[in-house]
Formats: C-alpha cells, structure tokens, sequence
C-alpha cells in the first residue's frame, strides 16, 4: 500500500493475498474469472501482488457473451497484454448460432445460455477445479452467505443449506475428482473499500466507469447506452447523447447507466457517497424474479 | 480551482477520514426470535446504510408479514436466503457491512437453532466482540448460556448484553437488572474480559443509536455508542510466526517464502528457525510488488528471502530460535463437533492447522461437557454440537502454539475423508510429549532383506464383505493355495481376533473402528515381516478400509470385495447369527441393523453368488499376480 496509515484496506489486501495463494497452492488447475469491471480489476491487481515476483501461476478467463460494450473488449485485451498473462476467452457455440440475444430471447434466458450455461462449458473445458471470482458480500443478500471457498457439485450445483463451516482462516479446500470450488477472496471488501484502493492503488479502469456524452435511450426509468447498431429501437424511440456513467458493467443491453457529470475517478468516488441506490439496482437481471440471484448461483452462474 | 481538482482535495480528505477509522468484527447471538436480525437491520437503518432501492424492496417486501405491526421488517434485510425468508427463520452465518463515522463493521448474524450452533462457533472465530441478545420476556435461557459457553471457548473477550424488547415488559428496570445479575452470576467463571449491559428494544429503537428517553433510570451507553468506542485489545500474540504457504521461484535466481506473519514482527536481518528442521538462517529481504521493507508486522502477507539455501516448503512454519513452537504428533484439545455423523474415537479425518495437514486420530475422548451446567460426561462418541476434552495424534509431528497463546497457530479444523465435509474444529491446549520423544526406530534387518529371504514381495490382502459371505472360506483356500506355492502367508481372521488381542471391544461403531485399527496395525507388522498377509473381516465403514490402507501404508494394500447378496448371507446364515438379528436379540448387526458401505472401487470384486470358494480363490491369485 502506499501509505501505511491505511490500516483497513491493508488488512483487506493481505487477507486477499492470503487467499488467493492458497489457492494456487491447493488446487492443480485455478482459473481466474476475469469480467473487466472495477472488481475484476482489484481482483486482478492483487493476484499480481500475492505471486510477485513471479506472475499468477493460472490464466484468466471471459465469458464473452459478444454482447460486452466494445469498449470492455478493447480494455481487456490491452489489460492482459500490458501484464503479459494468459487469457481464455469462451463464448457458447450452440448460444451464438442460436443468435441468443436479451431482446428476442428476454434477460432470463439469454443470460442462463450466454453467460451460466458458457461459464459451465468453459470451466468443464479446462477441467479447472478452482474458479475465483470478484464477488463482495455486501454486493446483494444470497452473497451475504457466500463462503470464502464455496463448494460446487460436478454440475456446478451450489448448495446453500449444505455449505462447509469456515472458521478462523482455515479454509476447507478439499475437493472430490470432478467437483470444484468457486473462490471469493474479495468476500470481505465493500464498494467504496473498492474505489478507495482504486484510488489509491492507480489501477487502471475501464473509461466506462467515468462520465462521457454517450447515446442513450430510456425506458422504465433505466438509461440504456446504444453500443453499436444491434440494439432496436422501439417506434418513436431516438437514441440522445446524454452525460453518463456505469457503476457496474455488464451486458449492455442489461445495464442501465446513471446520469452523471463525474469524468474523474475523484469525482465519481465522491458522486457514490452521496447515491441514494445500490448498485446492483443497474443490474437488470437481477429484479426479474424473487430471490433471482439465488436461483442463478445454485445453478451456476457467479 | 477547477471541478476536478476540489474534487481530488474533497476525495483526499475522504480517503483519509475512512483509512483512520478502525474496524470492528462482531457477531450477535441469541435464541431463536430474540430479534438478532431486526437489530441488525435496525443498526443500518439507523447508519443511514440503506440505498432507496433497497429499501424500497424491503417495504414491498414487509407487505403481508406477520411478524411486526411496523412498516418495515428489519429482519428481511438480512435473511438473505429464500428458504429462510419462506420459514421466517435464519439459517446460516449471513455478514454484514456497516460503517460510521468512527469506525467499520463488520457483523456475523448468526442463528440462534440449536442445531445450528456450529455456524455460531464459526461467526465468532472471527469476531472481536459480541452482542448477546435475551429476550426480556425469557430471561436468560439455555439456549443464552450454550452461545456464551461457545464464545468463550472461541476466544471472544468482550460480551455486549443486550435484553432486547423490553418495551414488551414495559421498560422495567428491576427486570433487567434481574436478567444482568443472573447472566453475570453465570458467566463470572467463563474469563470474559468484559460485559456491558443495555436494555433496548430493536423493534422500536430504544438505546441503539440514543440514549431512549422511554428508560431514563438507564445510564449507561446506547448500543452504537457502546460499539464504536469498545477497544477490544486483543492481546496481539509477540512471538514471531510465519507459516509458508508458497515457495516462489520465478527463475533460478529467485527463492521466496509466501506467507502471512501470523504473529509478531520480523525485520531484515533477523534470525529465524525452522520448526521442523531446526535450520536457521537470517532474514534477506522481505519482498513485496510495491518494494522491499524493511520490516513486516502481524497480518502482513509478505515473500521473504533467507540469506542460506535451506530446505523450506509449504506447511512449514518459521519462528525466531528462542521462542520455538510446541512440536509434537500428540496434544490435547476442545473439540466442536459440526456434522450429523458423530466423531468416532479412532476414526481417521484430516487435520488441517495453519499451512499444515496431516491424518490425526483421536486416542482419547477424555469427556464431553455439558455446557448448561459445566458437568464433565464419560462419553464413546461426539454428537453434533457436542463439546469434547480429546487427546489427539497427528500421523506426522505438527508444530502448534497453544489456541490461548495465539489462535493462529492454535487452531485447527478436522475434514472427513470421504465427503470432504469440515466436521470439527479444534482448540489446543497443550502438547503431549510422550509423543514427541518416540520415533520411528530403523533397523538394520528390514522389509526388504525379509522379503528377499522368503523370496516374495510382501502385500495386505483385506477381505471385506457381510457376515457369512464367504470371506474366511475363500481365504483360507487362497492361503493353501499359496502354502502349495511355498509363500510364507498369515491368515487374520475376525472372529479369532476377537477371542484374544480385541476381546475387550464391542460392536458399537467406535469398537468397531477399534477392531479395525488394531487389525490393520497387526498386519502391517506382519507384512513388514516379510509375509502375505489375508485378513478376513466385516471392516463394514469406507472410512475405516481406507483408515487401515492407510495405516498399511507403503506396503500393497489389495481391498477385495467378497460381494454376497444379503439374501444369500441370511440363508446360509452358519452360526444362526441372522436369525438371532432379526429376532432382536443381538443388535447392531450388520446387514440387519448396523450398515454395510460396499466398496466403491475395490481392488478386486468378487461377484460371489452361489461361486465356489475355491473358484473365487483361483480369480483372487490370479488377479494378485505373485510371481
């Protein structure tokens, strides 16, 4: 850390270091699950720190759903370039001939096929027994719960009755062939923890989080960017260039963006102390059924 | 000055005001309905912590809701999962985030169910402090007694009594100091460092974030206040610990040890041992991607380089020379129990302490505790939930603190073998020495020379299968079959056994897994010898089959499965031993009333059937392959 009066953000880093290498140690195939948001990003800069000298001892991995903002696409491949690691990119084959997409096919079950079903298909390819992830436990309420180390079947079943205690920092790591485990050492960081050792840290970060005159239209209340020209338009609809940001980057069809001047990372910092909503609430997928986000990590998806 | 530079000086002051606050971890306990949700959900509503969304969602959500009058059922903030939010219950450890403008936090609510305590042990594994809900119209009850027996066994210092709904027995004084005076009564022997006392109401936010005005006659702190200004002076253990966790080798010129100081400082310079061979060398460097430091403190993860090339791998610990850990295969320990399946002593698990991991096995399960009333109980097993005094002993030395002195490195968790679940977590006492002082003796005559006199390699052939499936038949063929052959064998039959060097177990599952211990040592002997070895017992428990492969060790272990129907077994029935099960009159039978785990993948399956033995004798050598 730069400074060492950063007690707390300290303490959260070695805890994640800590984590990470026992990862490497425990496990003979560890992926990374590399998304290209801010949480990927830290995620991404401590794995860096916890091998130092030596690069992270597993490759990343993106589930591309080919319906990222083109700009994501552009950071991440510059990100893996300038670290000099390995990068695996999967999209589902049957999902892309399909031409699965969240307007025909509804955010429910483009995102089962596009992003659940292809992490399954990814991480069965690579036969990887750990999957870490860049989930927070303050993020929503079923991650709340999350272990540190959480089991899954071989079909990628999370269980949420039958999880392992986690005590003290031993961390259960033990796996039967074919089952893995997803790993969360990010479980104790909060958002503006985040930032703060964004800030701090200079990490690079997507531009999208930073405000911009982007096109834009709105419907329900959500402020939807127009990335490229496969995003239809309702009758009457007219894209607007408005001054916008994201607190959170998915699909692009799937997350709204929230107006906003803050065009530093300074600014945008000091913008969040004063939101009044979460931010998942940009996350569309996640209010389309009760208790949605559950329903996806039993099946899978992170 | 521009936008964006007020911005970086605002954003300054703002990093600096969050990084000077402290954090605090907390977990709040108490009997089911005490209301530990609805006062978590009340502490972040009352911080301020809800987003519009989320509470928007929560007044939707509270629609409908038996459970309060109010417009908002704190509970459902955190009752995350839908099965509980379905039986209005919680059901696991849920943390959450919270911060003021003084200080971080971080809660673990965790359920008050009886059946649920092992997540109570594990929220407060990590907690500098907790709040203890009663229900004022309950008072203290078994249930408040159990979480802060658990609290003081897993270390927790400091106890924040909160007698919550007290509005419901009108805000009285007499009755609160009733309940305070009871708990302190209760607790004076549990080694608290101290208890704070405040009487609230969660519901109606009496005393959580202001003094309420409801209670004038009390005066003492409102809960928040209470939390933000508890010091929780966690005696920070001195003595340097550094368990490794990676050797980093990047290249040929780079070896680092990864790691996490658990305990004390180091400084480059400064001379360090290895605990389990005594090696010593000094400190180079202590490396890190944002530079070299100087020095490294406790909860540092740090890669440190020694000036000598000395073997170090993971699971090793580091310590200064003159403050060594305790090293030895045997010491005592508090045991929490967290699975259904009840801990059998003799049973093998896996021990994990710190970086290391080792078999253990529990010699001695010196008693339970009954934690309502501290009665120590002679017991054979450890149920879930259940609180035990056990001697332990690891298959290889393990170097320890004891939990008091530094639960780093004290600490420790027991793993099934088979279903990988985290059964039990253990607190250390104290090392046993006998253990420390007896190694394994080499001579000069050994397997291999034995071996080579009888002109045979040495192997454990495990028979297991039902009563009367034809176990000892098909093995006693097998050993005239390689007598024929001039092998030297040993045949270690289950019912002989048990009329000389077992007949003082039973057939519990602990004697049981006794029985199955002894036998395995025994032939392992025997093999060392020289010998083929046949053994011929039910050895029913996976578990216990791979305990005795294991105890075998590095001598061939071949696991044949005689596999006889049930049906078969009971008709042929020689000694009317099934008989005798089904009428009741001998009980844990397997088969009957105790059960039989088939092997998974034995080394060698007999389909039995109606086989003859000495058909099924001539497929077990045949398979063997002795030349």
């Amino acid at each position: 850390m730069s400074t060492a009066s950063h007690v707390h953000l300290q303490r959260l880093e070695a805890e994640s270091i800590r984590i990470l290498r026992q990862v490497a140690t425990d496990f003979e195939r560890p992926v990374l699950l590399y998304s290209v948001g801010k949480d990927s990003s830290v995620l991404l800069h401590l794995a860096m720190k916890a091998f130092y000298p030596a690069k992270p001892p597993f490759p990343l991995l993106h589930v591309d759903t080919t319906w990222k903002f083109r700009e994501m696409i552009a950071f991440r491949d510059a990100t893996v370039k300038r670290l000099g690691l390995e990068l695996i990119v999967h999209t589902n084959p049957e999902g892309l001939a399909a031409n699965t997409n969240p307007f025909t096919h509804g955010s429910s079950r483009y995102t089962d096929i596009m992003k659940t079903e292809a992490l399954r298909q990814a991480l069965d390819a690579g036969k990887y027994d750990a999957a870490i992830g860049g989930a927070r436990r303050d993020e929503e309420k079923s991650r709340a719960k999350e272990r540190v180390f959480s089991h899954r079947t071989k079909h990628h079943v999370w269980d949420p009755k039958n999880q392992r205690p986690e005590l003290w920092s031993l961390y259960n790591t033990r796996i039967n062939p074919d089952e893995s485990m997803r790993v969360f050492p990010l479980s104790n960081w909060t958002e503006t923890d985040i930032w703060a050792y964004i800030y701090l840290q200079d990490i690079p970060m997507s531009q999208l989080y930073l405000a911009a005159e982007r096109p834009v239209v709105e419907r329900d209340g959500d402020l939807l960017m127009l990335d490229d020209d496969r995003f239809p338009l309702n009758p009457g609809e007219k894209p607007k260039m408005r001054s916008i940001r994201f607190r959170t980057l998915g699909c692009y069809p799937l997350t709204a963006a929230i107006e906003s001047t803050a065009s530093t990372l300074a600014e945008v910092i000091l913008e969040m102390r004063s939101s009044h909503t979460s931010e998942r609430s940009g996350r569309l997928i996640d209010n389309d059924q009760a208790a949605s986000m559950e329903k996806k990590k039993k099946e899978g998806y992170f | 000055m521009s936008a964006a530079n007020k911005a970086k000086l605002d954003l300054q002051q703002f990093i600096e005001m969050e990084s000077s606050k402290s954090m605090l971890k907390f977990i709040t306990c108490g009997s089911v309905d005490d209301g530990k949700s609805t006062l978590i959900g009340r502490l972040l509503y009352d911080s301020q912590l809800l987003y519009d969304d989320q509470l928007e969602e929560l007044k939707q959500d509270s629609k409908g809701r038996a459970s309060t009058d109010e417009e908002i059922d704190f509970s459902l903030l955190v009752d995350g999962l839908a099965a509980e939010r379905e039986q209005g219950i919680t059901i696991d450890v849920a943390y959450r985030f919270f911060s003021t403008s003084k200080r971080k936090f971080i809660v673990a609510d965790t359920p008050g169910h009886e059946q649920y305590t092992r997540n109570m042990a594990t929220g407060a594994s990590t907690a500098d402090a907790a709040i203890l809900l009663v229900d004022a119209r309950l008072g203290v009850s078994t249930q408040t007694r159990r979480h802060a027996y658990i609290l003081s066994l897993v270390g927790v210092k400091h106890i924040l009594l909160a007698i919550n709904k007290i509005d419901l027995k009108d805000y009285s004084r007499q009755l609160f100091e009733g309940i305070c005076a009871e708990f302190e009564s209760f607790a004076e022997k549990l080694g608290f460092s101290s208890i704070y006392t405040i009487p609230i109401s969660a519901l109606k936010g009496d005393n959580i974030t202001t003094r309420s005005e409801r209670m004038p006659w009390y005066e003492g702190q409102p809960l928040l206040t209470y939390l933000e200004s508890l010091n929780p002076d966690k005696e920070d253990s001195v003595q340097f610990r550094f368990p490794v966790q990676r050797v980093t080798r990047p290249n040929l010129d780079f070896r680092g040890y990864a790691g996490t100081l658990v305990g004390g400082e180091i400084t480059v310079g400064d001379e360090i041992m290895v605990a389990a061979s005594l090696k010593r060398s000094r400190i180079k460097s202590i490396v890190t991607m944002d530079g070299n430091l100087p020095s490294a403190q406790k909860g540092d993860a740090v890669t440190l380089t020694l000036e000598d090339e000395i073997d170090i791998s993971k699971g090793d610990v580091l310590h200064s020379p003159g403050e060594p850990l305790e090293r030895s295969n045997q010491f005592q320990a508090h045991l929490i129990w967290m699975h259904e399946d009840p801990m059998l002593p003799e049973r093998s698990y896996l021990l994990k302490i710190g970086t290391q991991t080792t078999s253990v096995q529990i010699t001695d399960l010196k008693y339970t505790i009954n934690i309502n009333t501290s009665e120590h109980l002679p017991a054979t097993k450890i149920d879930l939930n259940g609180i035990a005094v056990c001697n332990f002993a690891t298959a290889q030395a393990i170097a320890f603190d004891s939990y008091a002195d530094n639960p780093e490195t004290g600490a420790f968790i027991l793993i099934d073998r088979i279903s990988n679940n985290t059964v039990g977590a253990g607190m250390i006492d104290f090392g046993l020495h006998r253990g420390q002082n007896l190694s394994w003796q080499s001579f000069e005559i050994n397997r291999d020379s034995r071996s080579r006199m009888k002109n045979q390699k040495p192997i454990v052939v495990w028979f297991t299968g039902l009563s009367a499936s034809g176990k000892s038949t098909i093995a006693d063929v097998l050993e005239q079959k390689l007598a024929a052959q001039n092998r030297h064998t040993y045949l270690l039959d289950g019912d002989n056994f048990r009329h000389g060097l077992n007949k003082d177990l039973g057939f519990t599952d602990a004697d049981r897994v006794e029985n199955i211990r002894r036998v395995a040592e025994v032939a392992r002997l025997m093999a060392d010898s020289g010998l083929i070895v046949m053994t011929a017992f039910i050895s029913p428990f996976r578990r216990e089959r791979r305990m005795a492969r294991e105890i075998v060790g590095d001598i061939d272990f071949i696991e044949v499965f005689v596999d006889t129907s049930l049906e078969i077994c009971e008709a042929r029935d020689p000694k009317g031993m099934y008989a005798k099960a089904r009428r009741g009159e001998i009980p844990n039978f397997t088969g009957i009333s105790s059960a039989y785990e088939p092997p998974e993948r034995a080394d060698i399956h007999l389909d039995a059937g109606n086989r003859s033995a000495e058909e099924l004798a001539d497929e077990v050598l045949r398979q063997l392959q002795i030349d």
